[in-house]
């Protein structure tokens, strides 16, 4: 229907307002999510300084990243000494579990090997902490690519050593928001099922106040429980967009042969049912009551509200994982996601939907990767949606289209509380079609002359 | 409360108690490695002091990133266009960062133009433009040519100095414009704003004191600027320069080569706004009507709001503030008008001061005050913790620092919405001082366990 008018993406050869990020702000994120972890960039400060900020600004919580700071000299005799003196000085002044380095477009364009650097320092470098290091950078792949890269980075580097099984299952988290994460442990803790949680920023990134200041937050996996991977059954591991090269339960199975469970991140009934089948079959018990009521509820609302969101059409964009799981979601609750947007490009992202909702329709359904918002601009002008869906970095299209945002995922720079939005499981299902159905009521109402008061 | 927060080696010369001698601070070098610096780099020093010039095309040639985390990242409001407010990147991939990455400049160049318009562009270099060797002066060049605009390239990669850096990068990417309008018809009696980024409308309000005191304001560098007024910069008199970080060069460029004088002043604060008026006021003694005429106006400026300011004044009388800045010249005024609320400064450190600076700044502090030089979170917290302060100004950074122990936080940055300068913007000031300091919530925050006696809580029943 739109085939012919919208504007292809190889037309444009710049990016106006960037529907991704670089790729080591996603492993700072991931780096987040280890007890006692520091990230230090191999590159500008500025870089550092960049991301802490954004971040800061999503999650309102200390974000201390370290920086190797490169100056001219560094750029041209390399960032050895400089990458040096930052372990160091990390180390000295925060006294890490672990130092996660990551590399910046400027470190790896002049063809620093930090690997090399690190293996260089042994002497140098104290027991007490690792030293994990991933390839980041930003001129390939997105922040949600170096999220994946780096926790891929961390198992390789720690869990070395085969070890005798412990029935204990992995489960290995896409990147969510804290409440998210929260929520999987309490899902695991009672299915009663011995786990390890990578990565768990859950308490780093959204945490209590202090009553002295902590150079490093508590909360977080922790190294043993990295080194201890090989122990598990299965590995659960949450997203189809990764590569194998990326993926974490790949690697468990090809080095320590355990299962491993690639699902959807779990949103709606039948990606959570599909995840708590597995947590089923891993752990031989049965879903704890408190899903089902909640499950009972979710569908009860469903029905309660389909007339609502029925036929309902909506511009849908973010990370592509992400993308997945909320145009699942939409599908099963029919509202028709005309438009699904990534700035990610992996290139599975329309085979990944396509494959993953029912009757799948391109004629319905824009699949897009590579995008930047003024592509999805241009694109809901055409497709005139009823909302957009997705982080904050589309309000100025909403804005200017009139047309509600519902901000989902990340970041959320212009409303509070991004840390604590529950999408996953049933639970946040229900938060999500609560907010959906309201959303539309509000508008419904808003603009009617009438004014009804029962609706 | 005394923490066990160490102070890197490196940096032990770069926090200085003040009434410790010798008085032997290290500053303006670059940021140790390792230590978490809240400083940005060249290309962010760049990118913030052009940021506001609304009709200019503002494309960054490098990966994605460097234009992400700056998308409409300044509370700069323009009065018309707002082409400022998006983000353009030449979004470099593997490829262009092997083969280069000019023909990908040149053709981004020539499609944001063509849809946009622009009046100008700025090309931002980042760090990889710098290492793979692009000549973006050569495409620049062709480009304006084509399109009959000025395509100017700001040499802002990112390790190639300091934010200080980038902004002489930026200053001098103003140089190529200013001299090129037209200036017949402006008065004798007529300055440029220098330093002055229309946050929240700050230049509007600035600029309307000028208007009334009979000055005519040429060109505002660059809060809510267009290309044509910054090409009319040298037809002003005086250049008044404010946040002297970021503009100094610009005015002392434009002394040598225009013979344009500048002076210096901060529009914060009772005390420094009626200096920077009255300053600019006596310079065009010739012109008796303008002093009289801003004397008037300091007067009732000043009567509007001197009532409420006593009543913030009395409640804050005894705070005491830590303040963390960018530039130290922001930092004086900060004193200076904290002193007049009453409260005392406990703590005060800056990303680019410089020995004068800090000179000045141990000289208006009392004994006992923490001075800093680019710091770090860990020094930041250790000193806010140990000085007791009950409030921080500071930046989006450093936010987190303060709320994380339950101490206030006033955003002093770029970043903010609410206007601080001139006499409205004390008034704004003292009020979010009022509104943070005197919250409730603060009492419930671990650090000040005396304040929310709760016998439940001491028995860990609760």
């Amino acid at each position: 229907m739109i085939e012919d008018t919208v504007v292809k993406k190889d037309s444009y050869t710049s990016t106006t307002n960037a529907c991704k990020l670089c790729t080591p702000l996603g492993a700072c994120i991931a780096f987040k999510g280890i007890k006692g972890a520091i990230s230090l960039m191999h590159g500008s400060q500025g870089c550092a300084t960049y991301i802490r900020r954004y971040l800061i600004s999503h999650f309102k919580e200390p974000i201390d990243i370290a920086s190797s700071n490169f100056s001219e000299d560094t750029a041209i005799f390399g960032g050895g000494a400089n990458l040096k003196q930052a372990v160091l000085n990390v180390s000295n002044q925060y006294k890490p579990e672990l130092i996660g380095i990551s590399t910046t477009c400027l470190s790896e364009t002049i063809g620093d090997d930090v690997g090399l650097i690190i293996k260089s320092m042994a002497t140098e470098i104290d027991h007490d902490y690792k030293v994990v290091h991933v390839s980041t950078p930003s001129y390939t792949g997105t922040h949600e690519s170096g999220y994946r890269g780096t926790l891929r980075a961390i198992v390789e580097q720690i869990a070395t050593e085969e070890k005798s099984s412990d029935r204990s299952v992995n489960f290995i988290s896409a990147m969510l928001s804290p409440a998210d994460m929260r929520y999987f442990k309490e899902i695991l803790e009672d299915f009663q099922i011995r786990y390890r949680f990578l990565p768990d920023y859950s308490e780093t990134l959204d945490g209590a106040l202090w009553d002295e200041y902590k150079k490093i937050p508590s909360g977080g996996t922790t190294i043993d429980e990295i080194a201890n991977m090989s122990k598990a059954i299965g590995t659960i591991e949450l997203g189809y967009i990764g590569s194998e090269s990326e993926s974490v339960s790949k690697l468990l199975k090809e080095k320590f042969n355990i299962k491993d469970y690639r699902v959807g991140i779990p949103v709606g009934v039948e990606a959570t049912d599909n995840l708590l089948k597995i947590i089923s079959e891993i752990s031989g018990n049965n879903v704890p009551a408190k899903f089902l009521n909640e499950r009972g509820r979710l569908l009860d609302s469903y029905v309660d509200g389909h007339k609502y969101v029925f036929g309902k059409r909506c511009v849908l964009y973010g990370e592509e994982d992400f993308v997945v799981a909320i145009a699942c979601f939409l599908s099963e609750i029919g509202i028709i996601p005309v438009l699904c947007g990534s700035g990610g490009k992996s290139g599975k992202l329309k085979k990944v939907i396509s494959s993953r909702i029912d009757g799948f329709d391109e004629k319905q359904i824009k699949v897009m990767d590579g995008v930047d918002f003024s592509e999805i601009e241009e694109i809901s002008k055409q497709l005139k949606p009823d909302f957009f869906i997705g982080n904050s970095k589309g309000y100025s299209i909403s804005r200017e289209m009139n047309i509600p945002l519902i901000r989902i995922g990340f970041p959320v720079h212009d409303r509070f509380g991004g840390s604590r939005i529950l999408h996953t499981g049933y639970r946040g299902t229900q938060a999500l079609f609560d907010l959906i159905v309201n959303t539309l009521l509000k508008e419904k109402q808003d603009r009617s002359s009438t004014g009804y008061s029962y609706l | 409360m005394i923490t066990d927060l160490k102070i890197l080696k490196e940096r032990e010369r770069q926090v200085y108690l003040k009434g410790e001698e010798p008085f032997d601070m290290k500053c303006d070098v670059k940021s140790t490695a390792g230590s978490v610096s809240q400083r940005a780099c060249v290309f962010c020093g760049s990118r913030v002091v052009l940021y506001p010039v609304a009709d200019a095309l503002h494309l960054v040639h490098g990966p994605i990133g460097c234009a992400a985390y700056t998308w409409d990242i300044r509370g700069a409001l323009s009065s018309g266009p707002e082409l400022h407010r998006k983000s353009f990147s030449t979004d470099l991939t593997e490829k262009e960062v092997i083969f280069g990455g000019e023909k990908k400049l040149y053709q981004a160049l020539n499609e944001l133009i063509e849809k946009h318009s622009p009046k100008a562009a700025f090309v931002y270099s980042t760090c990889i433009v710098g290492i793979i060797g692009d000549d973006v002066g050569a495409v620049a060049k062709r480009v304006a040519k084509e399109k009959d605009i000025p395509v100017i390239p700001v040499h802002s990669e990112g390790f190639k100095g300091t934010k200080k850096d980038g902004y002489q990068a930026a200053c001098t990417a103003l140089l190529k414009l200013v001299g090129k309008g037209d200036i017949k018809g402006i008065s004798k009696t007529s300055i440029n704003i220098l330093g002055e980024f229309n946050i929240g409308g700050e230049a509007w309000m600035i600029t309307e004191y000028y208007k009334k005191m009979g000055v005519e304001v040429v060109s505002v560098l660059t809060g809510d600027s267009r290309i044509e007024n910054i090409k009319k910069a040298h037809g002003a008199s005086l250049n008044v320069v404010q946040c002297s970080g970021s503009m100094l060069y610009l005015a002392k460029k434009m002394e040598e080569e225009y013979g344009i004088p500048f002076i210096r002043v901060s529009y914060f604060g009772l005390e420094d706004t009626s200096k920077a008026l009255y300053d600019v006021a006596s310079i065009f003694k010739d012109n008796t009507d303008v002093m009289e005429k801003t004397k008037i106006l300091v007067k009732e400026e000043v009567l509007k709001i001197y009532e409420d300011l006593l009543f913030y004044k009395k409640h804050l009388t005894g705070k005491r503030a830590a303040i963390y800045v960018g530039g130290a010249f922001k930092a004086f005024s900060l004193i200076k008008a904290l002193k007049f609320l009453g409260m005392k400064t406990v703590l005060v450190g800056s990303q680019t001061g410089n020995d004068e600076d800090y000179e000045i700044l141990r000289d208006m502090c009392d004994d006992g005050t923490v001075i800093l030089d680019d710091s770090n979170p860990i020094e930041l917290s250790k000193y806010i913790v140990e000085k007791k302060a009950d409030l921080f100004i500071g930046g989006v950074k450093e936010r987190p620092i303060a709320y994380k122990m339950g101490i206030g936080f006033c955003d002093h940055n770029h970043e903010r919405k609410t206007p601080l300068a001139g006499f409205k913007g004390m008034y704004n000031f003292a009020d979010e001082v009022y509104s943070t300091v005197m919250s409730p919530v603060w009492k419930f925050c671990p650090i000040r366990p005396e304040l929310y006696d709760n016998p439940f809580l001491k028995r860990g029943i609760l």
